[in-house]
């Protein structure tokens, strides 16, 4: 229980900097971009035969975030020179990425358990540390010996790399270019009145948007050790799920707050999915119903309680007018 | 300053649907300049700043600004040279940033965005100082989300925000219609007070003659996509709202007649 938990936690952390791009697109430029599906396997597989081909896996995975910028700026340009209506664009580079990524991989599937990629180095490096055998002598000293993860490096690289992003994300959206993009996607009239030329935004906000994507593809086939042509369906659903989780939760005061919410919405979305296959009559290949269920829930749940306050504010007015 | 020769605008040509917006309109707009222009729906005025802000090209003509040829030239590029503000309220300000943001924004109308933060601490300085001269208190609330203003203030903000970085050009089209009466008073009193202060060439569409013959030094009335009468100067200055409404129903009698004819033949 506690072991799958903490896994959802490490792949939810890599799955928080799809939400992010998925929020970049989606809340920022108000861009619906279905490329995700495609961007993610593109990362991926971009991460995979470069490391497959001994690249250093830092660099294999960094090379995979411009893989994905190059794809969301193809969908941007498709929108805004070509006018192709935005869910089109995004879906027809979608397809288009399939076969993309196949050539990439030359194969549906590639493995890397024979190879070194960002985890193992990681542990190779941490292991040395101790810090592994000491959490485990703490929890074995405080009773709580079956709770003991393999490692922690995992989690704590990656909360350390996931707030780095976060950072420079919340920076990037505060500076000249960053404020001009979130005009983008509030108000193009206006950004235009004041010299910001749209096509421009949409273009780099797109590829900033599957770059992060692109990235987390990287990742979590690095942590999965595999790459599949079709490990990205669906994946807009979750990041979606993951951006309206959050902001359920913590609201939409400020930048800051809002790409926390997309990041702790991403953890929660993980553990969810980990409970809910717990449940005896689910299966795996359930996951996507869950998905979508959850999405529903997430949309559906905040109207449904704004309903009932209402309800029940009139009905003590009219308590209060009768007596 | 502005120089429009010979422009020429039709919707749809070739359909059921066309429509002659802009008949061959030129004007000469001088530095300073503060001109009111009037004209009933329809008449092509909204059109008219279009294709000056780069929004929409002439079908024919040219637009010069400062002797430059600028007709090609992108709307966003345009930009460079005017400040616009709207009829709605909610067009010229983006309502999740805040007002400081806002501001920044307007800001680099007039400068290449970079990477740097967009509100600094010499900025935020800067936007303070402007927004105290719109006497509103929003010098107090820069971080306030510009949605949650009323359409007063945003319209407020927006004419600020147009005007701060000292355009070559300034386009008002109705900017004050949509306003209560009260509300629509102040931003006419800001438009006057900032129109003189930075000694603007300003262009205002407005549905309201006494505002058209009270702002300004020329007056333009509109119909049909021509410009029918034309005002400035001391005439501009002796003009009243009665002799407005005379011309008014002048080139509506003309109107009638034309269309009959039109009818007729
Ligand atoms: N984008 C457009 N497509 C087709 N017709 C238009 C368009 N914009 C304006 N028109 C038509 O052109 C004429 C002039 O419109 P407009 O310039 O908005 O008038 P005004 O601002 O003087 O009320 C109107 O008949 C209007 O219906
Ligand atoms: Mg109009």
């Amino acid at each position: 229980m506690f072991t799958s938990i903490f896994s959802s936690v490490e792949v939810g952390l890599m799955f928080a900097i799809m939400a992010l791009g998925v929020y970049l697109s989606f809340r920022i430029l108000d861009f619906p971009d279905l490329t995700v599906d495609g961007s993610f396997v593109t990362g991926a597989a971009v991460g995979a035969i470069l490391i497959v081909n001994s690249t250093n896996p830092f660099l294999a995975t960094a090379l995979a975030f411009g893989a994905g910028f190059i794809a969301g700026t193809i969908t941007g340009v498709l929108h805004t020179f070509g006018k192709i209506n935005a869910l089109l664009s995004g879906i027809l580079m979608m397809i288009a990425l399939y076969s993309i990524n196949l050539r990439i991989m030359d194969a549906p599937n590639l493995s890397l358990l024979q190879h070194d990629h960002i985890f193992t180095k990681l542990n190779e490096a941490w292991g040395n540390t101790g810090i592994d055998a000491a959490m485990a002598s703490f929890f074995t000293s405080i009773g709580l010996s079956d709770f003991i993860p393999k490692t922690w490096v995992i989690i704590i690289v990656m909360i350390i790399f996931v707030l780095l992003i976060k950072v420079l994300l919340d920076y990037f959206l505060k500076t000249e270019v960053g404020l001009a993009l979130r005009a983008v996607g509030d108000n193009h009239l206006m950004i235009t009145s004041f010299s910001g030329n749209i096509n421009f935004y949409k273009v780099f906000g797109l590829g900033l948007s599957n770059g992060l994507v692109a990235l987390s593809g990287a990742l979590i086939a690095q942590y999965n050790g595999f790459a599949d042509v079709n490990g990205g369906i669906g994946m807009i659903v979750i990041g979606l799920a993951s951006v309206i989780i959050g902001e359920a939760i913590f609201g939409t005061k400020n930048i800051v707050r809002v790409t926390l919410a997309v990041i702790v919405g991403a953890i929660i979305y993980r553990v969810i999915v980990a409970l809910a296959l717990r449940v005896e009559f689910l299966e795996t290949g359930d996951l996507k119903l869950i998905t979508a269920v959850i999405v529903i829930l997430a949309l559906v749940m905040p109207q449904v309680i704004a309903k009932q306050k209402e309800a029940k504010r009139k009905k003590q007015r009219r308590a209060r007018l009768a007596g | 300053m502005l120089e429009l020769n010979g422009i020429h605008k039709i919707f749809n040509e070739g359909t059921p649907d066309e429509k002659i917006a802009i008949d061959h309109i030129n004007l000469k707009v001088k530095q300073s300049d503060f001109i009111t222009i009037i004209g009933s729906n329809g008449a092509g005025k909204s059109t008219l700043f279009n294709i000056i802000a780069g929004k929409l090209f002439p079908d024919v003509g040219d637009v010069l600004i400062e002797n430059k040829k600028v007709t090609n030239l992108p709307e966003y590029k345009r930009a460079r040279y005017m400040g616009r503000v709207f009829q709605d309220p909610m067009a010229g300000t983006a309502p999740t940033l805040s007002i400081e943001e806002n501001l920044s924004i307007a800001y680099n109308r007039v400068k290449t965005r970079s990477f740097r933060l967009g509100v600094s601490s010499s900025r935020r300085t800067l936007f303070k100082e402007k927004l105290e001269t719109l006497g509103l208190g929003l010098e107090n609330r820069l971080e306030a989300k510009v949605g949650l203003l009323s359409g007063g203030e945003r319209q407020a903000l927006s004419l600020l925000m147009a005007t701060f970085t000292k355009p070559k050009i300034l386009l008002l089209d109705e900017h004050t219609a949509a306003l209560d009466p009260s509300r629509a008073a102040l931003i006419t009193r800001l438009t006057k007070q900032i129109v003189e202060e930075e000694q603007l060439t300003t262009i205002m569409i407005t549905h309201n003659m006494q505002q058209a013959v009270d702002l300004g030094n020329r007056i333009l009335m509109m119909d049909k996509g021509k410009v029918i009468y034309e005002a400035a100067g001391e005439e501009k200055q002796k003009l009243t709202v009665p002799d407005l409404l005379n011309e008014f129903s002048k080139m509506k009698s003309d109107g009638a007649e034309l269309s009959d004819r039109t009818l007729l033949g």
